[in-house]
């Protein structure tokens, strides 16, 4: 004990840890009444950490070359020892973090935790998820399937339909005038370092911004406006142990549900894993149906629903690409009264129960061929989804919220 | 709230009504299962006695065929000459003249049961008919103009396409004209045993994931109680 002691002071006076462990973890106060919602966050963080080791672990026997690539993703499935289950742990992470972290987004729209002071805490946070689909997207493209190759083809084509410097853009992503191998050395360069890395530090940026302004809660409300006489928030309790044993039990009921479908059903079906995606990527071969995976089907929808303008597809991409930035502004749409989704009026429980029909609705229609029927609904849904954000500076204001409560709200 | 939670558990549904048949033709079920080890060995026999001629199984090595219960000895005696245990499953014929034979070059089927799934195999080879307007004679319904001549004719016997009016809109059916080496439910049963073994050769990890899974999951769920008991512990004193 007591050298244990000694080597924690000869630490401390070259590194400050005690004050970093009291200052992040055991009087980092978080608010006592956190729901189910605010799981996720942490998840996030445990889904990185896994998809990290087990790329890591893939990496040893990957092979970054065209005309190697597929072997090598089937030499892992066969070959390499638990191969199977690495790669399966790294494909399931995948889908699962965006599953997470729509779940983190949706938690932060139900209690309005992009609102003053977090609105920076927010914007990291809508940048983490930007670098999320562009690690996503390079990623699917290593196994060089056929869905690998035209997904890619078809989102990098996106690009060349910017005005004047389009095409000389998408060449620039590629490496190549079309998917080839220059573009999967690159993607996988980006893949297993450039972004992780970013990633990496932008959490590191969000949790720090997190632990200045604090965590918000279901019911809305400031926690630091209560303290008792020595400065603790009253509604505050300290991360460890508390926070730490709850996400603790969350992360093993989490890992249940990520181990049944590893085991069980690591392709959901199609919708994780592509069927197409088992046959070699082939440039000659266009695919009949080419659909992105399930995280990026709501902006394929959207992409599709607008109409081309003098022949040019740049609207629809702006529509995506706005689309997928749109929840940035948030912090200054919203001009509620109050946070929490408790004490908003009916309102704003109409328009985020819209949203979240059109978002849900629209990742469906990604999924499917576009077909009059279906290019109609996606447009109606499109307009519900621009709705949400352009109308919210009128209708949150408009909105006959509840009194908020001095206090968390605590069984 | 409620409305909300009500709405995420119907949204976690639909993706469920999305999935369609998109080759159109009506897909049989495939009849196999991998727990069957004498049909996936009867059906490893078949494959390499039948389809390695054309198609290789290039992830494929023979002596993972231990996996559905064949022994040293039993995988020699399958190996074709110039193989060893350890090599991959080589088509015979090199696949430039197989591409001047067929017009395109047989694909590789190691893991052809994951991309097309066993009830499309099952239908597929089940589902040849004479048609002298093609080049090798046949046709088939599942796989319209398909570059594989009718290989397993032989056993099957042809087939003839007919085309019944119901209603106005057109039902196509096919009927054995002169009847193969094995009897139709014969025949039947042998696809099933060839596709069983295609599905195990997609991916010979199915024979054991399930097996762990149980295992994993099984300890999730005891780490899952004492670690709501470490949290119930804790939080006795947070009022």
């Amino acid at each position: 004990m007591k050298l244990l002691k000694n080597l924690l002071g000869w630490i401390d006076e070259r590194f400050p840890l005690i004050e970093t462990w009291k200052l992040h973890l055991s009087e980092y106060y978080a608010p006592k009444n956190f729901n189910f919602w605010y799981f996720f966050g942490g998840l996030a963080i445990l889904v990185l950490v896994i998809q990290i080791l087990s790329g890591i672990f893939l990496t040893m026997s990957y092979k970054p070359d065209a005309l190697f690539a597929f072997a090598s993703v089937e030499y892992i499935m066969r070959d390499v020892q638990s191969g199977w289950l690495i790669r399966y742990i790294h494909s399931t992470g995948a889908s699962m973090f965006f599953i997470v972290i729509y779940l983190h987004i949706f938690r932060g729209l139900l209690y309005g935790s992009y609102r003053k002071p977090r609105e920076l805490l927010w914007i990291i946070g809508v940048v983490i998820y930007l670098a999320l689909m562009a690690e996503a997207f390079m990623g699917y493209l290593l196994p060089w399937g056929q869905m690998s190759f035209w997904g890619a083809q078809v989102i990098v084509n996106l690009f060349s339909s910017v005005p004047f410097i389009g095409p000389d853009l998408s060449v620039l992503i590629r490496g190549d005038f079309v998917v080839s191998d220059a573009t999967l050395n690159r993607f996988f360069a980006l893949h297993v370092i450039a972004v992780p890395l970013v990633l990496a530090g932008l959490v590191f940026v969000h949790l720090i911004a997190l632990h200045a302004v604090g965590s918000n809660n279901p019911d809305g409300i400031e926690i630091k406006k209560k303290k008792d006489a020595n400065g603790i928030p009253l509604d505050g309790i300290p991360f460890f142990p508390y926070m730490v044993v709850k996400d603790v039990m969350a992360a093993v009921a989490f890992l249940i549900v990520f181990c049944a479908v590893v085991f069980f059903a690591p392709d959901i079906g199609g919708y994780f894993l592509e069927d197409n995606n088992f046959v070699p990527a082939n440039p000659m071969k266009t695919p009949e149906h080419i659909a992105p995976v399930w995280y990026f089907t709501p902006y394929y929808a959207i992409l599709r629903a607008v109409p081309p303008l003098f022949g040019s597809q740049f609207p629809g991409v702006i529509a995506m690409g706005v689309g997928s930035v749109a929840i940035l502004f948030l912090p200054w749409l919203d001009r509620g009264a109050v946070k929490s989704i408790r004490y908003r009026g009916p309102i704003f429980k109409a328009f985020l129960a819209a949203f979240v029909v059109s978002f849900v609705g629209l990742g469906w229609l990604g999924l499917l061929p576009a077909t009059p029927t279906y290019t109609l609904i996606s447009r109606v849904l499109s307009v519900v989804y621009f709705a949400f954000f352009i109308l919210m500076p009128w209708y949150t204001k408009i909105d006959k919220c509840k009194p908020e409560p001095d206090r968390v709200t605590f069984k | 709230m409620k409305l909300i939670k009500k709405l995420w558990m119907l949204a976690l549904l639909l993706p469920a009504l999305a999935v369609a048949n998109e080759g159109g033709a009506h897909l049989d079920k495939a009849p196999g299962s991998l727990k069957d080890q004498a049909s996936l060995q009867r059906g490893a026999q078949f494959f390499i006695a039948n389809c390695l001629a054309c198609h290789s199984a290039s992830y494929m090595r023979y002596n993972r065929l231990a996996d559905i219960g064949l022994s040293e000895d039993e995988i020699k005696k399958l190996l074709p000459e110039g193989s060893k245990p350890g090599s991959t499953m080589k088509a015979v014929m090199d696949a430039e003249s197989a591409k001047a034979a067929f017009g395109v070059t047989p694909p590789d089927l190691s893991v052809e049961a994951r991309a097309r799934g066993v009830d499309w195999l099952y239908s597929y080879l089940r589902s040849f008919y004479v048609d002298t307007s093609r080049p090798s004679g046949a046709n088939n319904l599942v796989f319209p103009n398909v570059g594989m001549p009718n290989v397993l004719g032989g056993y099957q016997g042809d087939q003839a396409l007919e085309i019944e009016k119901h209603e106005g809109h057109e039902v196509k059916k096919l009927k054995l004209t002169s009847p193969g080496s094995l009897s139709t439910a014969q025949f039947d049963a042998t696809v099933g045993d060839l596709v069983n073994y295609l599905d195990f050769m997609s991916e010979p990890a199915k024979l054991v994931r399930f097996k762990l899974g149980y295992i994993v999951i099984g300890f999730l769920f005891v780490l899952l109680f004492l670690a709501y008991l470490l949290k119930k512990e804790f939080w006795k004193d947070v009022h």
